[in-house]
């Protein structure tokens, strides 16, 4: 037990000061049917670091870790180079082992931090504000929904066919509760984006709609046109980026007009780590700041007048505004707003757009080989770095049949949309930096084989 | 002028003729004030490497970027520096003891990091076919075992993101659980003043009403009160145990019969199960949901606000309703993933999916290394120590801070004082900002709502009886100070990165994104 220091001494000595005879009588409170009087049996007692460190170890030898093998999944997570400095700066005791800065004095390193975040992250989105994270892009995109909501005080949500199926999911969950009316289709295995049908479905009762950009098979659409349709009609429009190293070549949302723009953070700074923690984006017009949901560290002066940062416009949140409060957000991701912000501070402009065309290029590339395979048809005529394809046969077995080649080939469509047979053909195959030309020759390789 | 003072940062001007003359850096002690990056990087500069991209062939319809993002870059060099010197700006508790109440922030092994850092953990996606992460998938699955045998529980709901997460989680199965009795009129949730301030805001976020039931005089909830309220139209009570005044609720077992034999479900927060664990399983309580904070009891870092993750563990009633995805071992100790594909047929009443993936895999296998290191014997051990601890302090301050609850019985994990015997004018922001000056970072302050002033430390079980002195002699000395009326606490702290800042400057005009400065020429006109 490494990590109790007390010794038996100490416990004795400080029950003397106490005044009670033994620990049993520190616990008087607890009713008899309540007490456990020994360690619970059937679980094992305390081991060594090295017999635990063996223990986890043979867990994580059970993976295929993407770095083993060819990798091509993608689908609001992605695998990307991480410099090695920022997880050495992250490991920073300062940082790593600090609460939430409720003391701002002794947490500016904290929120400088969260300000210089805020700041790229808005840049990032194109919009004028942004906070200081949310749990991930899920649930980013949810509590967007209800600050539309608030904002227009109606209650139809449109949610584009593009959405990211689990981002659909969350909002479905909450919408039963908070009595939110959601609108959605599922895809079709088509260049073509829904912009149009989200435009014809806006009325008076709208209160957002809601679009993926790059969407769930790559695509990218304009967003103009849909923001302005949205503003003829006082509604709001949300854009979901959910692979934000796109930014780095393709308009941002914001700059198209996006009333509030949310996103995953995972794809800079943050590792894959079989789905969490990530880290939520979001971003919105001035003018909803107050009613934007989660942290926000804001800029003020000490009393000797220096700059400092404190967290700020907490009224909305929680643990102040009790039954009031206007968000799920009690904390936000902090640590991987961390990563997020070295990892950006790292590349700067200049290396998020020469990272960006890297993985664009490299994808092109992917989807010119993988065209040429028998039986695959790419069906994008835009993306980033990320497509869809239609292997002309049930994908699911395809990706299994390809894993047990220790190859990682992509998202089935089938596992994300259980039951729409019109979408079981088609794998969604992201490629990024990490993606080796070999990689490629692998998998189309590999595919040959198992389409025959 | 010298040409860095140009920049946003405010080096301070060497005074003529003083002897402690601040330096021009602002240099105290090695700390150095430190610009922002927008202020000494440019959109120009890279710390990073990209390799060439292999084509010029664009897929990207006429969206192509052409304005610029403004987002400035540093090398690695400056980085380092950057972020280094940011850290040196915050207190944590590699720093020393840290008693924010309710808070629970304890030793963080670098074990938890190494083991989370493997390959096979942290470079795994979580659309991975399910064959290819058997061990991920038995982390997720060995982790949920421990948690429903230290709670006596019957299942467990991995995915929720944070502690207000799993409150949320808990009050959805809540919700689902009535709705399938055709209960779903039952539209009140019952919080007593003793619970987190997150409850009520959790309740009333899922649609319910909220009404506040009192806490006593002893600081536990008032359980004629509540059993007075109990109805057809009451969904359930949100309980916190050990409570925010850092008790016990010893009437626990018997609310919950109440609540149950009135139809409604008990739910408790469980950001304080270090106090108890290995000692109480809330199961036997009567409990049908509760999250625990793994940063909280399994010592998973905090990153300066999070992330979080909050498992919620769930009565037999209410565990047909919990979340996807969620996993199942097989006898031949496969473990598979239910998501939406498979829930239909095998767990029609889940509520649905709260999130996009799994949950905080990151934190669970942390939290794993971390229970494994300790075994049944040694979290046993943590409640006992973390209660000794708590004790120790609150008896070590007798007639030096006023304890509203120091008569209710042994405290949990947190000692609760109040301002009330400090010189007027003199309240717990002195006492708190007159601790940084010490050397600490201050208790939890004005929380519990139900106590003045109130100050909830909370000292936990992996600080040794040394560090515990010193502490007791600090806050003895700054609670003195107060009572004596010594005005220099009131201007505390003076020996921080920062004096005291200014919340509503902050709060009346929001500065939340930097922007270049307005050349002063330009802003004459």
């Amino acid at each position: 037990m490494r990590y109790l220091p007390l010794t038996d001494t100490d416990r004795g000595e400080m029950l003397a000061v106490i005044g009670a005879p033994s620990i049993d009588d520190l616990f008087v409170d607890v009713p008899e049917i309540a007490r456990l009087d020994g360690p619970i049996h059937d679980l094992p007692m305390h081991a060594s670091e090295l017999a635990v460190e063996r223990h986890m170890s043979a867990l994580a030898r059970r993976n295929l870790s993407a770095g083993e093998a060819p990798f091509f999944l993608g689908c609001g997570a992605y695998k990307h180079h991480v410099p090695a400095s920022v997880d050495h700066l992250i490991q920073r005791g300062e940082f790593l082992t600090a609460y939430t800065p409720y003391q701002p004095e002794i947490a500016q390193g904290t929120l400088q931090m969260l300000f210089e975040f805020q700041t790229q992250v808005a840049r990032l989105l194109g919009t004028d504000v942004a906070n200081a994270s949310m749990y991930d892009g899920s649930t980013a995109c949810w509590e967007a929904i209800g600050m539309a909501r608030r904002i227009t005080k109606r209650g139809k949500a449109i949610l584009s066919s593009g959405l990211h199926p689990h981002y659909v999911s969350v909002a479905k969950t909450m919408a039963k509760y908070t009595g939110d009316a959601l609108e959605t289709s599922a895809p079709t295995l088509t260049a073509d984006t829904d912009i149009d049908t989200l435009i014809a479905a806006i009325d008076a009762d709208t209160s957002c709609v809601v679009v993926q950009y790059p969407d769930i098979l790559g695509r990218i659409a304009d967003l103009r046109p849909l923001a302005d349709a949205c503003h003829a009609h006082k509604a709001l429009l949300i854009a979901v980026v959910t692979e934000p190293v796109a930014l780095g070549a393709i308009m941002s949302p914001g700059e198209m007009d996006a009333d509030i723009v949310v996103g995953e953070g995972q794809s800079i700074g943050v590792g894959l780590q079989f789905g969490g923690p990530y880290v939520g984006l979001f971003g919105c017009k001035d003018k909803y700041v107050r009613q934007m949901p989660g942290r926000l560290c804001g800029e003020t002066v000490d009393a000797d007048g220096r700059r400092g940062f404190v967290l700020t416009l907490s009224t909305r949140e929680q643990h102040i505004r009790r039954e009031k409060a206007t968000s799920n957000i009690c904390t936000n991701s902090g640590l991987c707003a961390l990563a997020f912000s070295v990892h950006m501070t790292l590349l700067g402009e200049a290396g998020l757009r020469a990272l960006a065309a890297t993985n664009h290029a490299g994808a092109v590339a992917a989807a010119e080989r993988l065209a040429q395979v028998p039986g695959v048809r790419v069906i994008n005529e835009t993306f980033f770095n990320e497509f869809t394809v239609d292997l002309g046969q049930e994908a699911r077995p395809i990706v299994r049949a390809l894993a047990d080649r220790g190859i990682l080939a992509g998202v089935s469509l089938g596992r994300l949309y259980p039951g729409e047979d019109a979408l079981a053909n088609g794998l969604v195959i992201a490629v990024t930096e990490t993606t080796t030309a070999e990689d490629v020759e692998t998998l189309a390789a590999a595919l040959q084989e198992v389409l025959a | 002028m010298n040409a860095i003072n140009q920049s946003g940062w405010r080096p301070t001007a060497p005074q003529q003729g003083s002897s402690a003359a601040p330096t021009f850096t602002g240099n105290k002690g090695l700390m150095l004030e430190e610009a922002l990056i927008f202020e000494i990087g440019d959109t120009h500069t890279t710390g990073v490497e990209v390799a060439e991209p292999v084509t010029a062939t664009t897929k990207l319809g006429n969206l192509a970027r052409t304005a610029p993002i403004g987002l400035p870059g540093l090398s690695e060099p400056e980085t380092v520096r950057h972020y280094t010197r940011l850290s040196r700006q915050n207190y944590a508790i590699d720093l020393g003891l840290f008693p924010l109440g309710s808070c629970t922030m304890k030793h963080n092994p670098r074990l938890n990091e190494k083991v989370a850092r493997l390959p096979g953990f942290a470079d795994i996606h979580p659309l991975q076919p399910v064959d290819t992460v058997q061990g991920a998938l038995g982390v997720i699955n060995e982790l949920a075992v421990w948690l429903i045998k230290l709670t006596g529980m019957h299942g467990v709901a991995m995915s929720p993101k944070a502690g207000a997460h799993g409150e949320l989680c808990g009050i959805l199965c809540i919700k689902a659980a009535l709705e399938a009795r055709g209960e779903g009129h039952r539209k009140v949730i019952l919080v007593p003043e003793s619970a987190h301030g997150t409850n009520p805001a959790t309740a009333a976020f899922a649609g319910f009403k909220v009404e506040d039931i009192p806490a006593t005089a002893q600081g536990r909830v008032d359980t004629a009160a509540l059993k007075a309220r109990l109805g057809p139209d009451v969904a359930g009570v949100m309980i916190t145990n050990p409570n925010t005044c850092g008790l016990f609720e010893r009437d626990l077992k018997a609310i919950s019969d109440a609540v149950h034999a009135a139809g409604g479900y008990v739910y408790c927060d469980g950001a304080n199960f270090n106090a108890i664990v290995g000692r109480v399983r809330p199961g036997d309580l009567g409990i049908d949901a509760m999250h625990i904070n793994l940063h909280k009891t399994f010592s998973t870092p905090h990153g300066g606000g999070g992330p979080g993750s909050g498992p919620v563990v769930l009565s037999e009633a209410l565990s047909p309703y919990g979340p996807l995805p969620f996993t199942e071992r097989y006898a031949d100790g496969h473990i598979t993933l239910v998501e939406e594909e498979t829930v239909g047929d095998r767990h029609p009443d889940s509520f649905g999916r709260m999130t996009a993936f799994h949950g905080q895999m990151g934190m669970f296998t942390r939290a794993l290394t971390y229970i494994l290191s300790h075994g049944a014997d040694g979290l046993r051990q943590v409640a006992e120590d973390a209660v000794l601890n708590a004790n120790y302090i609150l008896r070590s301050l007798d007639g030096v801070l006023d304890a509203p609850f120091g008569d209710s019985g042994p405290c949990m994990h947190e000692a609760l004082f109040s301002d009330d015997n400090l010189a007027d004018g003199f309240s717990t922001i002195d006492i708190a900002k007159g601790l940084i000056d010490e050397g600490y970072h201050p208790m939890t302050m004005y929380f519990p709502l139900v106590v003045h002033g109130a100050m909830l430390v909370e000292p936990t079980e992996t600080e040794s009886k040394a560090a515990l002195d010193q502490f007791i002699g600090a806050l003895r000395s700054v609670a003195e100070r107060a009572k004596a009326g010594d005005k220099a606490l009131k201007t505390a702290p003076h020996f921080a990165p920062r004096s005291r800042l200014d919340e509503t400057l902050a709060a009346r005009k929001p500065v939340l994104v930097w922007k270049e400065p307005v050349p002063v020429a330009e802003a004459a006109e």
